[in-house]
C-alpha cells in the first residue's frame, strides 16, 4: 500500500508568477520525507502538486512530471479525483467536518464517495482507522458526538484517521503540527513513525527538530531572493542534511544563521 | 535664541516623543447613579409642565425634556466624574433614544393591528368562507344590527399560501444554483461579475414593475383575457425573491471555510459531491433562514399581484386559471373599495382582520426561520 514518487523537472506557476522552479526528486516507498525551508519558499505549493490539490487555487498550473509507480499524475486523461484517492492529505489546521459526528468524519471519505457498506464493515473500518491514528481509546465512547468538540490535537488525529480510512498509497502532511501544543505534536510524531510501516509519508514542517526526529530523508527549499521562484536546494538523508550538508545555504538555515 | 543646537533629526525625534507622552487618559472619578435618576425625574417634570401647563405638543415637550436631560446630565457628570464619564452618559442615552425611536413604530403597528383585527381574525367563518355573493346590502344590514357579519378571507389565505408557495418553488432552485455557481465555480470571472451586477440591479426593481413584467409575459402566452392567474403572480413574486435568495445564499456559502472543501477534495471526493455533501449541509442553517426571510419579504406584496393576478371574490384552487386573492390584496381592496360606500365599517373590520392574519403569517415564518437555523446549526457539544 505504498508507492514510490518520481518528480521530474517540476515547475509550478500561479498565473504569471513562477512559484517553484525545476524540482526533481525521488521519494521512496515506506519512508518519511520532510521538507523544510523558510516561509514562502514553495514547500506547501510543492506538496500540493503531489495530489493535484493546487488546482483548487485559481490560476495555478504545473509543468513537468510527477509519477507514482510510473504513472504520470499529469498525464492526459488522468482524473484529479482518482489521484486524490491514492494520495491523501492532512492540512495545517485540523478541519473535521462540523456537521458530522466523529464516526461519520472517519467514514466521510467512503460515504461521500457513496460506497455502500454494511454497518459491520463501517464499524470495523472506523475502529481500524481510529486505532491507526492512535485516537481509538480516547473517543471510543463518544463516536456519535461532533468531531468539532475534540481538542486540537485530537481533531488533527481525527483528520489523519479520516485520511487513512480511504486507504491511500501516500499520505501528505502540510505542517500538521503547527497549530498544536508540544504534547499533541509528540502524539502526531509517534503516529508518523507508525504510519511509515504502511504508507509513504511526505511532511512539510517549519520545525527543524521535527524534521530531524521523524524523517528519513529531508529536502531543503529556499528562495534566491524575494520574487524569485523557490528551489529545492538540497535533498538527502536526514542525517546527512543535519550533520554534514553539502550546500552553504542549507548549513546556514539549519544552524539558524539566516531566516 | 538660547535653544541648544540640535540636529534636525533628533529634533523630530524628540517632538514625536513629547506628543506620545502627552497622551494621558483623562482622569475618571467615581460617580453614583442617583443624580442621573434625579435629573431624569426633573426632565419628566419639565416635559409634563411643557405639555400640560404651557400647552406645547406632547412630542415637542418630550424632545425638549430629553435634550434638557442630556445637557444637564452631561454637565453634571463631567463636573463630577470627568470628561469621559460625561460623554459616556450622553452617548449611552443617545443610543437608548435611537433604539426607542426604532422600536416605537413597530410596537405601535402591532398594537393597532392586533387591537383592530383581533376579534374577527380568529372567527371560524372569517377564516373558512369567501366573499362570494356578499354585497353592500349585507353590510348595511349588519351595521343596522339586523344581521350577522358575513364574508371572509378564506380564499385570500389559500391564495397567499398557493402563490407564495409557488414563488418559493420557482425561486429557491434558481437562486440557490446561481449562488452555488457564483461561489463554487464562477469566482471572479466575467460571467460571475456580470451575474452579481444583474442580481444587484434586480434587487432594486420596483415591485410594480415585476408585476407588469409577469402580466406582459402571460399576456403574450395566453392572451389578454386569460392572462390573470396565480402562476403569473408567482412569477412576479419570484422576480422579487430570486435576488434576495441569491444574495443570502451567496453570503452563507462564502462563509463555509475553504478548509472543509479542501478536506473533502483531498479525500478524493468529486467537486459536485463536495458541494452537495459538505458545503451545503454546513451552510444549511443559514440557507434555510435566508430563504424563509425571503418568503417573508414577498408574502406581503400587493402591487405586483394586483396587476398579475387581479382580485377574486371566491375560492380558486387552480393557479393556472382565473384570478386569485391574497391577504395583502384583500386588505387593500376592502380598505379602498368598501362593499357599501355608505357603511364602510364592516369592510374595514375585514381589512384589519386580514392584515392581522398576514402579520401572524410573517411572524410565524420568522420564528420558523430561527427554529430551522437552530436545527441545522453545526453542533459543537462535547
Amino acid at each position: 500500500m505504498s508507492k514510490r514518487i518520481d518528480v521530474n523537472n517540476l515547475n509550478i506557476f500561479y498565473g504569471d508568477f513562477h512559484a517553484v522552479k525545476d524540482v526533481s526528486m525521488v521519494i521512496e516507498p515506506k519512508s518519511v520525507t520532510a521538507f523544510i525551508g523558510p516561509s514562502g519558499c514553495g514547500k506547501s505549493t510543492f506538496i500540493r502538486t503531489l495530489n493535484r490539490m493546487h488546482e483548487v487555487i485559481p490560476g495555478a498550473r504545473v509543468e513537468g512530471e510527477v509519477s507514482i509507480d510510473g504513472q504520470n499524475l499529469y498525464g492526459r486523461g488522468v482524473d484529479p479525483v482518482d489521484v486524490r484517492r491514492q494520495v491523501g492529505m492532512v492540512f495545517q489546521r485540523p478541519n473535521p467536518f462540523p456537521t458530522m459526528s466523529i464516526r461519520d468524519n472517519v467514514l466521510a471519505g467512503v460515504r461521500l464517495n457513496s460506497k455502500r457498506m454494511s454497518r459491520k464493515a463501517a464499524d470495523e473500518l472506523c475502529e481500524q482507522s481510529l486505532r491507526g491514528a492512535n485516537l481509538w481509546n480516547e473517543v471510543k465512547d463518544r463516536l456519535d458526538k461532533p468531531g468539532s468538540g475534540l481538542s486540537g490535537g485530537q481533531q488533527q488525529r481525527l483528520c489523519i484517521a479520516r485520511a487513512i480510512a480511504v486507504q491511500p498509497e501516500v499520505l501528505l502532511m502540510d505542517e500538521p503540527c503547527s497549530a498544536l501544543d508540544p504534547i499533541s505534536t509528540l502524539a502526531i510524531e509517534d503516529l508518523i513513525n507508525e504510519l511509515k510501516s504502511d504508507y509513504t509519508v511526505v511532511i512539510v514542517t517549519h520545525n527543524m527538530q521535527q524534521a530531524a526526529r521523524v524523517s528519513d530523508r529531508t529536502g531543503f527549499f529556499n528562495l534566491e531572493a524575494t520574487g524569485q521562484p523557490g528551489q529545492l536546494v538540497e535533498f538527502d538523508d536526514t542525517q546527512k542534511i543535519f550533520n554534514n550538508p553539502t550546500k552553504k545555504a542549507t548549513e546556514d538555515y539549519i544552524s539558524g544563521r539566516f531566516g | 535664541m538660547s535653544t541648544p543646537t540640535r540636529s534636525p533629526e533628533s529634533d523630530i525625534h524628540h517632538s514625536r516623543m513629547d506628543d506620545l507622552s502627552g497622551i494621558v487618559p483623562s482622569p475618571v472619578r467615581p460617580t453614583s447613579d442617583r443624580p442621573l435618576l434625579l435629573i431624569g425625574l426633573g426632565a419628566v417634570a419639565v416635559w409634563l409642565v411643557l405639555w400640560q401647563v404651557v400647552g406645547l405638543h406632547m412630542v415637542v415637550g418630550l424632545v425638549v425634556g430629553y435634550l434638557a436631560f442630556l445637557l444637564v446630565s452631561y454637565l453634571y457628570y463631567r463636573a463630577a466624574g470627568g470628561q469621559r464619564v460625561g460623554l459616556d452618559i450622553v452617548v449611552r442615552w443617545l443610543v437608548y433614544a435611537a433604539f426607542v425611536c426604532a422600536v416605537v413604530p413597530l410596537i405601535s403597528m402591532l398594537w393597532t393591528v392586533i387591537g383592530q383585527g383581533l376579534p374577527l381574525a380568529f372567527e371560524w367563518f372569517f377564516i373558512s368562507t369567501d366573499m362570494k355573493g356578499i354585497t353592500g346590502t349585507h353590510d348595511q344590514a349588519y351595521a343596522a344590527g339586523e344581521g350577522p357579519l358575513v364574508g371572509g378571507a378564506g380564499h385570500a389565505i389559500i391564495g397567499t399560501l398557493i402563490v407564495t408557495g409557488l414563488a418559493t418553488v420557482i425561486s429557491v432552485p434558481i437562486g440557490m444554483f446561481t449562488a452555488i455557481y457564483l461561489v463554487e465555480y464562477g469566482g471572479k470571472n466575467a460571467l460571475a461579475r456580470g451575474i452579481r451586477f444583474l442580481v444587484d440591479v434586480m434587487t432594486g426593481i420596483p415591485s410594480i414593475v415585476a408585476g407588469l413584467f409577469a402580466f406582459a409575459l402571460f399576456t403574450q402566452i395566453f392572451g389578454i383575457r386569460d392572462a390573470k392567474m396565480g402562476l403569473a403572480g408567482a412569477v412576479a413574486l419570484s422576480v422579487l425573491m430570486i435576488p434576495t435568495v441569491v444574495r443570502n445564499s451567496e453570503e452563507m456559502l462564502r462563509i463555509v471555510p475553504n478548509e472543509l472543501r479542501e478536506a473533502s477534495l483531498a479525500l478524493g471526493v468529486p467537486k459536485w459531491r463536495t458541494i452537495a455533501k459538505v458545503v451545503l449541509p454546513t451552510a444549511a442553517s443559514g440557507l434555510a433562514s435566508g430563504i424563509t426571510l425571503a418568503i417573508a419579504r414577498v408574502i406581503g406584496e400587493t402591487a405586483p399581484l394586483l396587476v398579475a393576478i387581479g382580485f377574486a371574490r371566491e375560492f380558486n384552487w387552480n393557479f393556472l386559471e382565473g384570478p386569485m386573492n391574497t391577504l395583502a390584496v384583500y386588505t387593500y381592496w376592502m380598505f379602498t373599495k368598501p362593499l357599501s360606500p355608505a357603511v364602510i365599517e364592516p369592510s374595514q373590520e375585514r381589512a384589519w382582520a386580514a392584515a392581522l392574519l398576514l402579520v401572524i403569517l410573517v411572524v410565524a415564518l420568522n420564528l420558523l426561520a430561527r427554529f430551522i437555523a437552530k436545527i441545522f446549526a453545526p453542533k459543537s457539544g462535547r
